[in-house]
């Protein structure tokens, strides 16, 4: 770079430019933006400010240094004077006037200009330099064109270099500055409030000797508020220099920003204003404030204290009362400490305040901050942010409410579903009647008929049988098809719904099945469908199949004694008995029987328990559970069925039944999936032996899935039974927990059928009316 | 439904104080400040070992023939009066204590703010408190 001679004025418009410029504080460079908006101001053709910046270096070295920028300063009053740009042009032209940065409208910058030019040795005629900027800023308040938009941006942009000198060179512009703001009440008119911050800027311009030109021009903004404040607010003069910087004006920003056209920015300019959002912060303005968070907390997530708030706003040399407003409008939360975006809107109306523009009475939509825990926090916070000032500082955390309810509110709807659906929830006690039902048509059936109808019963009932889990009889409930069971029996969730239909199958069932009610006594441990008493066959069988090592004794639930016979004869059958219990028991199975197991899993033992019949087809079906069988079923199963029978449980009934169904082979790839697949489920806890029984229990199975499952665990030692039985045995618990729970809502579910049939007696008559 | 609103401080000197401008202001200045020995009493009454389950709202502090009065002191001694006139039967304890329960929230609300100086004149209250008073008239 050549030398570059500036005279006094020169230097002094120079530096203040470069202030102005100079975002970042760093004296050094100048940020590119700014200085393109400078640039752009000067009303230059855009081949000729790229022509200069080339010329004075910024694009070779990328920024703009303090002596680029002089020189491109220097070079920007070349060109206006209409010399060819070169770079001796720097310094061999003479008299080169200051480059004037063109922002607004005529008369007040020429005025400008001329007082400028003439008055740049004037340090502070206050005097002379007062008339002019009431004038302007009456002028620019009448000329809210969006003509002069784009210039004024340029000159609100660049006016801010004078400004921000003015603090240093004069402080007591500062009240000048407010008295004229007083004068020029923008109000924080929607409408760019250009008005005010024109005088306010103009006396600070003016007073300076050095960077008049620009001033002039400049006083036409549409000053951002921001801007002004910027000056006063920080200690020092480089931080109001930032903070002059700090366009901070919504429409300045976006014209400037954009290095399109004139035309395009006036557009933008217009749309901003349009928009009607003197509050909105701009990109550039939420960085800095961001900024100054981090400098008091440097974590963007944390909170200002107020003690610290409260100094760092005390630097704004606003009035306490004016603090003490703003503070009440941005802390959204009465928590007496700041979040970011708090932090961000009460600088934001601080900077307002002191550009002029009285404080809203309720916090602008925009300043909202905005609500975490909420997904449409912004229209959440809009809407009662305004309430919430408006009223009782109570209020405002209601603001957040509202969207909160409406979350909360979903989830007791979802439980009224659920409650709904759960209503059929009583599936475990009508199960059990119904099971019985089940079973013992099961067990009329399984002599006659194993087809579908019954098929669905016997997997019913089985999955009754197994109990307490609702999982089980949301098995049922999602359907006779064994898949629907399975899925049902993999999630709780479904339950509901599954259950409930469960429970209308079975209520049909029942119904099928009247005389059948009377549950066949429990003792007929033989019965297929015991839910409860599954489960405590099983824990006996486990007991049982603990204290016996014979392969497979372990887990029958039906049949615990009969287990080590089943393991004997490790029958398919022993499967289907087993709905939770059998899961449990199966799962406990002596890893020795696996080969016998299933047999084991085989609920056509059980089956033969309780019919006593098909036993052999059971055991042949048993067989035919591939699937499930971790092993051949052997005869095994049908022993174990034997063995069950004197068990006689439900499950085993259900087994039976399952596996004669399977024989039937009508049905049998809903009922003997099923149960394959409760005892798969249950392997884990049962011995092998037991996997067959798991089989059944399907819903037990869901249950026991959840635990540790082992699958077929062949660990046939002691300590692998005893851990199934304590697997089984938490199990149980669950399941007890489950049924209780069960019934509570079904308990709850018939008062509130009880009170709709009130209601609706009451309002029958009115029905006639 | 309050005819007149006010808070004082642990000293006994009012921080906040709002009447309905109908009525002659100074009259219920003057029961409010009657009202504080009131309060006072009921607050000793109570003794030292009630402290803790000492209730914030004092309840009716003495009725006179036009209006009646209502108290609510808070932890740090700071004083709610509440002065209701008795024309407005329909006013009910739960309705009193939720306006107490209301001024207090707004109470911690300003103090809250650091700006505010404790002991200092209260200047936030007022679009709660006409809301309060626009309830009653």
């Amino acid at each position: 770079m050549e030398g570059l001679t500036l005279s006094d004025a020169e230097q002094k418009y120079y530096s203040d430019l470069f202030s102005y410029c100079d975002i970042e504080s760093t004296k050094k460079v100048v940020v590119n933006g700014r200085v393109l908006e400078l640039f752009r101001a000067a009303q230059l053709p855009n081949d000729v400010v790229l022509q200069i910046m080339e010329l004075c270096g910024a694009t070779r070295l990328g920024y703009f240094g303090r002596s680029q920028f002089y020189i491109a300063l220097k070079l920007v009053a070349v060109a206006q004077s209409g010399f060819p740009l070169r770079v001796e042009s720097i310094n061999t032209v003479k008299d080169l006037p200051l480059p004037r940065f063109v922002a607004s409208k005529n008369e007040q910058e020429s005025r400008h200009a001329a007082s400028y030019s003439s008055d740049s040795e004037n340090q502070g005629s206050y005097s002379g330099v007062i008339p002019p900027p009431p004038g302007r800023g009456q002028v620019k308040k009448g000329s809210v064109s969006h003509d002069t938009v784009q210039p004024r941006t340029s000159a609100d942009a660049q006016e801010p270099a004078s400004p921000v000198v003015s603090p240093q060179q004069s402080p007591p512009t500062s009240p000048h500055t407010w008295r004229k703001h007083s004068r020029h009440p923008s109000g924080g008119n929607s409408e760019r409030p250009l008005a005010g911050p024109g005088p306010f800027w103009s006396p600070f311009g003016e007073a300076q000797s050095g960077s008049s030109a620009g001033d002039a021009v400049w006083s036409g903004h549409s000053p951002p508020p921001p801007q002004e404040n910027w000056v006063s607010f920080a200690d020092t003069p480089p931080t109001s220099t930032l903070l002059t910087m700090h366009p901070a004006s919504v429409q300045d920003q976006t014209t400037v920003r954009t290095v399109a056209s004139a035309t395009t920015a006036i557009e933008i300019r217009r749309q901003s204003s349009s928009y009607d959002d003197p509050w909105k912060i701009t990109d550039e303005q939420r960085q800095y404030y961001v900024n100054q968070f981090k400098t008091i907390q440097p974590d963007l997530n944390g909170f200002i204290p107020g003690s610290a708030a409260k100094e760092f706003f005390t630097k704004s040399k606003l009035p306490i009362l004016e603090l003490s407003h703003i503070w009440e409008l941005s802390d959204f939360d009465k928590d007496g400490a700041l979040t970011l975006d708090e932090f961000c809107a009460a600088f934001h109306l601080v900077v307002a305040r002191k550009n002029g523009y009285d404080l809203p009475e309720k916090l602008p939509e925009s300043l909202m901050p905005k609500l975490i825990d909420l997904e449409d926090s912004a229209d959440v916070g809009d809407q009662p942010g305004e309430v919430g000032y408006s009223g009782s500082p109570a209020e405002a955390p209601p603001s957040k409410s509202p969207s909160m309810p409406s979350l909360n509110q979903t989830w007791p709807e979802l439980n009224q579903s659920s409650e709904d659906t759960a209503i059929v929830h009583p599936v475990p006690i009508r199960m059990t009647p119904s099971k019985i039902h089940m079973q013992e048509m099961e067990l009329k059936r399984t002599g006659s008929d194993h087809t579908n109808p019954t098929s669905p019963l016997l997997v019913k009932p089985s999955d009754l049988l197994e109990e307490n889990k609702i999982n089980s009889s949301v098995k049922f409930a999602s359907g006779n098809t064994v898949a629907d069971g399975y899925s049902s029996s993999d999630s709780f969730t479904s339950d509901p719904e599954q259950i409930g239909s469960n429970v209308t199958r079975q209520r049909s069932h029942s119904g099928t099945s009247p005389d059948n009610t009377a549950p066949p006594p429990p003792p007929p441990r033989p019965q297929p469908s015991h839910s409860r008493s599954s489960s405590l066959d099983m824990n006996r069988t486990f007991t049982v199949t603990t204290g016996q090592q014979q392969a497979g004794v372990v887990a029958h639930p039906p049949a615990v004694p009969p287990r080590p016979q089943p393991s004997q004869a490790p029958g398919p059958a022993v499967h289907r008995p087993v709905d939770a219990d059998g899961l449990i028991t199966h799962t406990s199975t002596s890893p020795q029987q696996i080969p016998e197991q299933p047999n084991f899993a085989d609920f056509s033992q059980f089956e033969v328990f309780a019919a006593s019949n098909v036993n052999d087809e059971q055991d042949d079906e048993a067989e035919k559970h591939p699937e499930v069988l971790p092993a051949e079923k052997a005869s095994d199963p049908a022993s174990s069925l034997r063995v069950a029978k004197t068990d006689s449980k439900t499950e085993e009934k259900t087994a039976a039944s399952a596996p004669a169904n399977v024989s039937k082979g009508t049905t049998p790839l809903a009922p003997p999936p099923k149960p394959v697949r409760r005892r798969l489920k249950s392997e884990d806890e049962l011995r092998p032996e037991v996997d067959e029984h798991t089989q059944k229990t399907g819903v037990l199975a869901a249950v026991l899935a959840s635990q540790p499952s082992i699958p077929r665990s062949v660990g046939k030692d002691k300590k692998a039974i005893q851990a199934s039985i304590r697997r089984n045995k938490e199990t149980n618990t669950v399941l007890a927990r489950l049924n209780s729970e069960l019934q509570q809502q079904l308990k709850d579910v018939l008062e509130e059928r009880i009170s709709l049939e009130v209601q609706l007696e009451q309002l029958r008559p009115f029905s006639h009316l | 439904m309050a005819v007149c609103i006010a808070v004082i401080a642990k000293e006994n000197y009012p921080l906040y104080i709002r009447s309905t401008p109908t009525e002659n202001e100074l009259k219920f200045h003057y029961m409010v400040h009657t009202s504080l020995d009131v309060v006072d009493e009921k607050i000793s009454a109570m003794g030292k070992a009630l402290v803790d389950q000492r209730e914030l709202y004092l309840g009716l502090l003495y009725p006179t023939e036009d209006y009646k009065v209502y108290g609510y002191v808070t932890n740090s001694k700071v004083k709610f009066v509440m002065v209701v006139d008795s024309s407005n039967t329909a006013l009910r304890d739960n309705e009193i204590r939720s306006m107490f329960r209301k001024l207090h929230n707004s109470y911690t609300d300003v103090m809250c703010n650091p700006f505010y100086n404790p002991g200092d004149r209260i200047q936030a209250f007022d679009n709660m408190v006409t809301s309060m008073m626009i309830q009653v008239c």
